[in-house]
């Protein structure tokens, strides 16, 4: 975080300005076996902007994602970053281009510690090409001291760590190298209030450097702190994306269990 | 401490058989003959630790040390004096072996591999399938015949034909001693230059103390192993000269030991320092967390069992170098021993945990048990009972131990 570069103004979302957005998915579809998990959805996400992304479980937000990430693979339909066209196949294709993820499940290596964890893909080396313990800990130690002070198990197996301190090993990955877009994937489903509001803190800390940020939750409420847009989901389609300063928390609500836009009545 | 339970553990077993074979265990010969019997299943069992670490097993390790130790017999013994013409005991002839082996071994490992990893067959099956086919490809190549005598020079491979001699050995042991010292020192100044908590200094001083006297005594040990008298005076008249009367020399480090602790202290540095290393455990810890962070699981899996295959070979290196030759049931059952010492030493079968001094400590408590057993005059059929029945316990022992501690 500390190499943070600051791309864009704070606080000033890149929408509306003209600018092609960070992120556009276009028209996606992915299916298991036959059946269409996301179904023709486009999203898009500007720096600087949080979009929260709501549904049923099932309705298709984490397969969207993952077809950003890196971990599934589209069938089709486009990715585009910056305006320009990207194939991201793998999870190294998706770290190329910027685009760090926090898993629901956190994706960490239980039987090794923060450190190996936060390098986890990205060690770094001492010139005859071993890894940099030493220096990686370092690094470590100043990141997790940003993120969370109380951190102290340094050199103990993840495993031993408490769910709020996984969370911030895994976020701690996600931030530290330089990510312009950051997909959060039910960041605070397993935190105490205490945490679920130090990630709060957090995301609109990342916003105002200008990350764009992808929001997968089940919490209305949440969403209607934290994003700017809500997109909402319904059996692998896209119901609509609205504006959060437009809707209230019902207009949501009816939007995932009904699938209709605000608006149209539910007759 | 799980190190030091072991160590304390293979101790007891030592003394113990020594007290019931009246001191004839721990004798300099015996702990010799301990050593060089250990190498080859100890060899395979540091490739082992790699791949059940990352949840794999492979069965047809002896199978496979029975493949390339046919071809290594087969290239030295027919393909290069007769077929290319280099005739008996050329001098070129021991290296041309060895590096055909390797490959071979190799080869077949990333070939085991790239079923696994690719076409995501398990490795228990491939591994299974091989354990058939390697064991009868070595039977078809060698006609199932008993191939030797081997080159002179490669059988300086197998233990008692090539050792490093009483000063070498004093020389190696002390630079071993000397250079473990230095790693321990200067692992904890660079935590200290970081600022980072490091241990007391009595707890590294003892640690350092302890390696280096089990460096030096291992090396007090070989070369108090006298060569015998006639065997000496064959030596010397081999060379022309006459022995003087009186003499005694000392075996010193043989080979085959120095060649397990390279690939003991290599592998070492490949797990804890090197990405590779790091990746290997990752992906035991957490496969799909592995993958999502960019980590290419599949060619990892290439790899591991091609670094496996590569081992085979090297231990079908000493293991028909130490026998003298190569017969049909070279390795048999050695899939079992280098697995059951892969998990006495801690390696844990549901992946991420695993050491490789523990799997050659594991190693050598098996071979202690086995030959200390053939002392005492058990039954062969109680010598594997035993062995059985210790494995079971000792990972009990294990399952136990980490449950106290809370760990997984």
């Amino acid at each position: 975080m500390q190499a943070q570069e600051t791309q864009q103004t704070p606080s000033a979302s890149g929408r509306g300005s003209g600018a092609p957005p960070l992120v556009e998915m276009r028209d996606i579809s992915v299916s298991f076996g036959g059946i269409k998990a996301v179904d023709g959805v486009s999203v898009d996400l500007y720096p600087g902007e949080v979009v929260g992304l709501l549904g049923h479980n099932g309705a298709g937000k984490s397969t969207l994602i993952k077809a950003l990430s890196g971990a599934y693979q589209m069938d089709h339909g486009e990715t585009l970053i910056d305006g320009k066209p990207v194939e991201i196949n793998n999870p190294r294709d998706a770290r190329a281009n910027n685009i760090e993820t926090i898993y629901q499940t956190l994706a960490l290596a239980d039987n090794l510690d923060a450190t190996s964890n936060l390098f986890l893909g990205r060690e770094m080396t001492t010139p005859f090409g071993l890894v940099n313990d030493a220096a990686m800990e370092s690094e470590c130690r100043k990141i997790m001291a940003q993120l969370n002070p109380n951190f102290q198990k340094f050199n103990d197996p993840v495993s031993a760590l408490s769910g709020g301190q996984r969370q911030s090993v895994a976020i701690a990955r996600a931030v530290y190298f330089n990510a312009r877009i950051l997909i959060m994937d039910e960041p605070t489903a397993a935190l105490g209030p205490h945490e679920t509001q130090m990630v709060a803190d957090l995301i609109h800390q990342l916003k105002a450097q200008g990350i764009g940020i992808f929001l997968i939750d089940h919490d209305v409420h949440a969403v209607m702190e934290l994003c700017d847009r809500a997109s909402v989901m319904k059996n692998g389609k896209l119901v609509g994306t609205v504006n959060i300063a437009d809707v209230t928390d019902d207009d949501l609500l009816s939007m995932i269990i009904l699938g209709k836009q605000p608006g149209q009545t539910a007759e | 401490m799980r190190l030091l339970g072991m160590i304390g553990a293979f101790v007891i077993l030592c003394i113990g058989f020594n007290i019931v074979t009246d001191g004839r265990f721990l004798t300099p010969r015996n702990l010799f003959n301990l050593s060089i019997q250990t190498v080859s299943v100890a060899i395979m069992a540091c490739g082992m630790v790699f791949i059940i670490v990352t949840r794999h097993i492979d069965l047809s390790v002896g199978a496979l040390l029975a493949t390339t130790s046919a071809v290594m017999a087969m290239t030295q013994t027919e393909l290069l004096p007769s077929m290319l013409g280099m005739g008996l005991n050329n001098p070129a002839t021991w290296a041309i072996t060895i590096v055909v082996g390797l490959f071979v071994g190799t080869l077949i490992g990333a070939f085991h591999g790239w079923m696994v990893g690719y076409l995501t067959i398990p490795a228990f099956i491939v591994t299974l399938g091989g354990f058939l086919v390697w064991r009868n490809v070595a039977w078809y190549l060698t006609s199932g015949q008993t191939i030797g005598p081997l080159d002179s020079t490669f059988l300086m491979f197998g233990g008692t034909n090539g050792t490093l001699g009483s000063t070498t050995s004093w020389m190696f042991g002390l630079f071993a001693a000397a250079i473990a010292i230095w790693v321990l020192w200067s692992g904890r100044r660079a935590k200290a230059a970081h600022g980072f908590p490091v241990k007391p200094v009595w707890a590294e001083t003892t640690l350092a103390g302890i390696i280096a006297i089990a460096i030096l005594g291992y090396v007090y040990i070989v070369n108090s192993y006298a060569i015998p008298t006639r065997r000496l005076q064959r030596m010397f008249e081999a060379r022309g000269e006459t022995m003087p009367e009186g003499l005694v020399v000392g075996y010193g480090i043989p080979i085959s030991v120095l060649i397990l602790i390279i690939v003991a202290v290599t592998l070492t540095i490949v797990a804890r320092k090197t990405r590779f290393g790091r990746y290997i455990f990752a992906t035991g810890g957490n496969p799909d967390a592995a993958e999502l962070s960019g980590i290419n699981t599949r060619m990892l899996t290439v790899k591991i069992f091609a670094l496996m295959g590569f081992l085979c070979a090297v231990s079908a290196v000493v293991a028909s170098a130490r026998l003298a030759n190569h017969s049909n049931d070279i390795g048999t059952l050695d899939e079992l021993r280098v697995i059951a010492a892969a998990v006495i030493g801690g390696t844990a079968l549901s992946g991420g945990i695993g050491t490789i001094y523990g799997a050659i400590l594991g190693a050598l408590i098996m071979q202690a048990l086995q030959s200390g057993m053939a002392m005492v005059g058990v039954d062969a059929p109680f010598q594997n009972i035993v062995v059985g029945s210790v494995l079971v316990l000792a990972v009990y022992i294990d399952i136990v131990y980490r449950k106290r501690l809370g760990a997984k």
